[in-house]
């Protein structure tokens, strides 16, 4: 499904967010946007997810462009990973589900089969904060796959990570998207992420936020991380899009 | 261990210092009354023993009446919270009554309530009600209102109805201040009992509390008074069992 923004803003009262943005996101496609810290980001995934409605401009998920049909056709994921501490772990993962009135068990099921493939088998009936950081936001972002939607909006997912964590991380999403394509559109301040997980990243301006730069990432999610992270196209654009953001942000 | 162990310690002083303070007649004396007027924690002890029969049958009535009483105050209380967070109309309506039902003196209410129902249980659950109702509402009513805006952004992008973000999110969000507000309204209901029993009734402690006083029967009024600090105690603590067994994520 397809995702395209054409000439958005948006303001809370007189503090203006985002400033005519355009954004096209193909089917399957992975967008990341990296930004200033409080430029909007969080700001844009809420206007895609229909959360919030522009001032000014359009949204459409898949063609569809009214608050209520976007909301039908994008997960999010919030910047922390807030997990409900009253549900399990696999119950928090089929949300979606039960909320779509599956009984529990059905939910479970459904569930069941991606936690074993996401290495948290065993950890089904553990309370949220019982699990690291890193599972927790693995099971935070099994909750958006298993919901079913086409769209994904991830916001910072891997922020609260240790640095080795997070690499782990993002090889393990890679993988997700590899053998379940979404489209993705991916909010982090790291430079690095947005360029080895998406195909294409688009730098934003402090606040309001616009997009000042557009780069096409050389290997995005490669199965070898480290050889692409590594590599010098990889670290030209990656050099290319700090300066950006560095410029931007002034 | 050191749970029991130190109120018991505390407690066990405290007795033991009444205990001398009474027995040498020094209470008597420095408050200038009779020694029988004073008596010494031995006395109740025994008066609480002779007394058992007549005792346990007037504590039989009061404990009906602060169950029944609670229990009406738990269900007048969540039906408030509960039209108060969801509609803001009532909440505003209904706050300022709400307020203003805790600034009836009960000492007033419970003979008007006595004169129009008469000396029967009515009046009684209605004052008991009264006190405890009030607790229990505002803290519950806040538990909903903090609920992380957040998590209600979450559900709504996982196909949740407004019933099921009340059911999932919200209600698990209140519990813990349900329960405060409950605990609270246990401690205060014998009071409430109290005075509706003093305001006309043919049984129950409080009105032996009001028997005794006339015919200076300190050490049963001070017994009486023990029986009914056990009730508020066993009330809160089958509260704070129940807390622990439904909060279990805290
Ligand atoms: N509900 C709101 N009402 C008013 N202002 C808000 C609200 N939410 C966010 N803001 C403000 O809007 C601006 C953009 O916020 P947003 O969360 O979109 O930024 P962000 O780029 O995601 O920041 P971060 O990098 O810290 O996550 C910030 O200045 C923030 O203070
Ligand atoms: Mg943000």
């Amino acid at each position: 499904m397809n995702l395209s923004i054409a000439a958005v803003a948006h303001s809370y009262g007189d503090l203006r967010t985002i400033e005519r943005l355009d954004l096209a996101v193909e089917p399957q496609g992975v967008v990341g946007l990296v930004g200033p810290s409080g430029c909007g980001k969080s700001t844009l995934l809420e206007l895609i997810c229909g959360l919030l409605e522009p001032s000014a401009g359009t949204i459409a998920v898949g063609g569809a462009e009214s608050a209520n049909e976007r909301l039908a056709g994008c997960a999010y994921m919030p910047q922390r990973d807030q997990l409900l501490p009253w549900y399990s772990a696999i119950d928090n993962a089929g949300l979606a589900l039960r909320n779509r009135g599956q009984s529990r068990a059905q939910a479970r099921e459904s569930a069941a089969a991606l936690f074993e493939r996401f290495g948290l088998a065993g950890f089904e009936a553990s309370a949220p904060q019982d699990l690291s950081g890193g599972m927790r936001q693995r099971v935070a972002f099994l909750r958006t796959l298993v919901s079913g939607k086409p769209v994904l909006a991830l916001d910072e997912p891997f922020a609260a990570l240790d640095a080795i964590t997070r690499g782990e991380m993002q090889e393990w999403l890679a993988a997700a998207l590899r053998t379940d394509p979404r489209t993705v559109v991916l909010v982090t301040h790291d430079v690095e992420e947005a360029l080895y997980l998406a195909d294409r990243v688009a730098v934003l301006s402090a606040r309001p936020a616009r997009i000042v730069a557009e780069l096409r990432a050389p290997h995005p999610r490669a199965a070898d991380r480290d050889a692409a992270i590594t590599d010098p196209a990889f670290v030209a654009v990656r050099e290319e899009a700090l300066r950006a953001l560095h410029g931007g942000s002034r | 261990m050191k749970r029991w162990l130190y109120p018991a310690l505390l407690i066990g002083l405290l007795i033991g210092l009444w205990q001398l303070a009474s027995s040498t007649g020094f209470l008597a004396e420095v408050l200038d009354v009779e020694e029988f007027l004073v008596p010494s924690p031995a006395e109740i002890a025994s008066s609480l023993w002779e007394n058992r029969s007549l005792l346990a049958e007037n504590a039989w009535v009061t404990l009906r009446e602060i169950v029944f009483g609670f229990a009406c105050a738990v269900a007048i209380g969540l039906a408030f919270a509960v039209a108060m967070h969801l509609s803001e109309t009532v909440r505003l309506a209904a706050y300022p009554l709400v307020v203003a039902s805790q600034t009836i003196p009960i000492l007033v209410l419970a003979p008007i309530l006595a004169i129009w129902f008469g000396y029967g249980v009515v009046p009684k659950l209605a004052i008991i009600a009264l006190v405890c109702f009030f607790p229990i509402t505002i803290a519950t009513l806040d538990g909903l209102r903090s609920v992380d805006p957040a998590a209600v952004k979450l559900m709504r992008t996982l196909d949740a109805s407004r019933w099921q973000i009340f059911q999932r999110v919200e209600v698990p969000t209140a519990l813990p201040s349900f329960f405060s507000g409950a605990k609270i309204a246990a401690a205060i209901a014998p009071i409430g009992a109290v005075f509706a029993e003093w305001a006309g009734s043919s049984e129950g402690l409080g009105r032996l509390i009001l028997l005794d006083n006339g015919q200076y029967q300190v050490a049963r009024m001070f017994a009486s008074v023990l029986v009914l600090s056990a009730i508020a105690i066993v009330l809160y603590s089958l509260l704070a069992l129940a807390e622990r067994r439904v909060v279990t994520w805290r």
